[in-house]
């Protein structure tokens, strides 16, 4: 693929993206678009994103050959890009920390968020308490109750946690209730969008902003073994940390580009959250892209054993990758997700995500197939310390 | 001429009442009795909500109505049913469909545009496509002779308002606030200026909306706006009621509102 040089100033890939908002914010939209156009072009503005992400988020994050595991699986080697090292946990922190110097540059003083996992919840609580705004938090209650210790690490943090009742009480309807407060306080607050999905100019600036994932993965690949990888895997929910990885290798010819959606109980049930595996395009939050919807249009209800994938759309620059196929994506089950979130705590001393397991569980499967030479890069996109009560109780213990 | 036109017409300078509510709230056997009785009330037009999933635009009144209507399942067919059943009872009064783009997009515009048009829907106002992503929309809605409306809100630009005007036909609608439907917010002196300024480059009748909770807002705002939509407070209504006094109440509040505005 040559020339990749997407979205186009609408905001499309191919035919998906855009702007599909009320109209009372398509004028934030369209000052949020000139600001970031302005900052990009500002070299002391990266500047500051930089060293932002050197010393206080603790970039670059090494890679990590994950010997035992690739060992045991007998096949390809699993290299870790370890995400899950950054300050807060995740990589959500990358994109807050570049949208909140954003907002710093517009004079805004209140932030505020959606969250499904928590992970964005806290990256932007995070950032508010470092520049000094306001922050608040909107999160499904059924999320509220999966992920308890990110709730209180936001009110620690000196952030709002709104619980939203409506619709399935998870990402979707903290999303669609940050919309409502944006539009309600558009003159003062600035939205910190956790992922790479929503109206324009959104898709692009958090890929922008994750993008680092992927831009330091192709100089350290090359350092370690001398070449890049064969492939590059990382879970999809709405799609940041993988599209962070996979923005930078777009244009390298021979390197396989797989994105993994939560498959939950199986994609032949409706109990999953897979929109590009299973689900047909439409209109959502503000963007066009692969939806989990019934035959009239009206979003289902979406399952995961993770929060953070637990939504019913998927970026649009994902749905124009698969299209156009230069990735594929594919799915893996709660059951196969849990299995390897267990393996990559024994066999290599590292508590992953929920999330990230669903891009293990992938690297595990397709592993043993493959040369023994052959190197699969993962995206561990976050740790799971926040999971621990999940995974108990699925082990029938209460903490 | 389109129904609404005609309707702005045959009122001649008097302000039109445009009550809005939730097709299939409280259940989809209600629908058409209660659009009657907003008929019997005074509507001039009647602005029908299209239930969605997730209404991004609406507070949380006409969130609960959808709710209350997707538990029935109530479909953009279904909804186009009950306005083919409501022309049977009445021909004059104008059906503008208010809702999210992506039921429509999932029927595909031409054919929904058809099938619109088909059952006697007059306009259609999707909530979440701006003039940017329309063409497709509004070519097949003009194709079929529905009236596409368009929101204008206090942070549209002139440029951007010269531009929904070219596109407009029926009316426009004046979102009178920052925030979602039913918000409570509502600055006359700001909502009245702002309306004066929009007649410059829109050419159609001018309604205005968006927190209009009692007679008294409704009859400052008649005063600069062509019409007057109120939805929230009417869906209220709906919710508090017995389902077989919904209509009777609708048509009161309706009364009282209409000669409010007159």
């Amino acid at each position: 693929m040559d020339q990749y040089d997407l979205p186009d100033a609408g905001g499309h890939f191919g035919t998906y993206g855009g702007i599909y908002v009320a109209e009372t914010l398509m004028a934030a939209l369209e000052e949020l678009k000139a600001e970031y156009a302005r900052a990009k072009a500002d070299p002391a503005f990266w500047a500051e994103y930089r060293q932002e992400l050197a010393h206080y988020v603790g970039r670059p994050s090494p890679i990590y050959h994950a010997r035992r595991w690739s060992e045991a699986l007998g096949g390809a080697q699993i290299y870790l890009k370890r995400e899950d090292l950054n300050h807060t946990g995740a990589h959500k922190v990358n994109n807050t920390i570049g949208q909140a110097l954003l907002a710093r540059r517009m004079g805004k003083k209140r932030v505020i968020a959606e969250t499904g996992a928590g992970q964005h919840g806290v990256a932007s609580a995070t950032v508010a308490a470092r520049y000094g705004m306001a922050c608040v938090v909107y999160m499904g209650s059924e999320d509220i109750k999966r992920q308890s210790p990110n709730v209180y690490r936001m009110k620690l943090l000196g952030a709002t946690v709104v619980p939203v009742e409506s619709g399935s009480r998870t990402l979707k309807d903290a999303l669609n209730e940050a919309m409502r407060d944006w539009v309600t306080n558009v003159d003062s607050t600035f939205y910190i969008l956790g992922t790479a999905a929503g109206p324009h100019p959104y898709p692009m600036l958090v890929r922008d902003f994750q993008r680092v994932i992927g831009e330091e993965c192709k100089v350290q690949m090359p350092e370690m073994i001398g070449r890049q990888p064969d492939v590059v895997v990382a879970c999809v929910g709405g799609g940041s940390n993988a599209i962070g990885l996979f923005h930078p290798y777009i244009d390298v010819p021979g390197v396989r580009i797989v994105g993994v959606e939560a498959g939950g109980e199986g994609l032949d049930g409706v109990r999953h959250a897979a929109p590009l595996s299973a689900g047909t395009p439409g209109v959502l939050h503000g963007f066009r892209g692969y939806l989990m919807q019934d035959a009239d249009g009206q979003i289902i209800e979406t399952h995961s054993v993770s929060a953070g994938l637990d939504y019913p759309g998927v970026g649009p620059e994902h749905c124009y990758l698969k299209d156009s196929g230069r990735a594929e994506y594919t799915a893996i089950d709660d059951d196969e997700a849990l299995r390897a979130f267990h393996d990559c705590c024994r066999l290599e001393g590292i508590i992953p995500a929920l999330e990230s397991s669903h891009a293990l569980a992938w690297a595990a499967k397709a592993a043993p197939s493959m040369d023994r030479d052959q190197v699969i890069l993962v995206n561990l996109s976050g740790r799971g310390d926040k999971d621990i009560n999940t995974i108990a109780g699925l082990s029938g213990i209460s903490l | 001429m389109s129904r609404i036109a005609e309707c702005f017409n045959r009122l001649g300078g008097q302000k039109a009442l445009i009550p809005f509510i939730t097709a299939g709230d409280p259940n989809p056997k209600l629908t058409v009795d209660l659009m009657l009785g907003l008929v019997d009330g005074g509507a001039d037009i009647i602005e029908l909500g299209v239930p969605f999933s997730d209404p991004m635009a609406d507070g949380p009144v006409i969130q609960r109505a959808s709710e209350r209507a997707l538990k029935h399942h109530v479909s953009l067919a279904q909804v186009l049913e009950m306005v083919a059943a409501f022309r049977l009872e009445n021909s004059h009064t104008p059906v503008v469909l208010m809702g999210y783009l992506n039921p429509v997009c999932a029927m595909g515009f031409q054919r929904f545009a058809e099938r619109a048009a088909a059952s006697g829907v007059d306009g259609v106002l999707t909530v979440d496509c701006p003039p940017e992503e329309a063409e497709e929309l509004t070519g097949a809605l003009n194709a079929a002779g529905l009236d596409p409306i368009f929101l204008v809100a206090p942070t549209t630009p002139p440029e951007r308002v010269a531009r929904i005007g070219r596109l407009a036909r029926g009316y426009v609608y004046y979102v009178s606030l920052k925030g979602v439907t039913g918000a409570g917010h509502l600055d006359i002196a700001e909502v009245t200026g702002k309306i004066a300024a929009l007649r410059e480059s829109i050419p159609v009748p001018i309604g205005v909306g968006f927190g209009i909770r009692d007679a008294e807002t409704a009859r400052a705002l008649a005063s600069s706006a062509d019409a007057i939509v109120v939805g929230s407070r009417l869906v209220q209504e709906i919710e508090a009621a017995e389902p077989q006094a919904a209509k009777q109440r609708l048509a009161r509040l309706v009364a009282e509102l209409k000669s409010a505005i007159r």
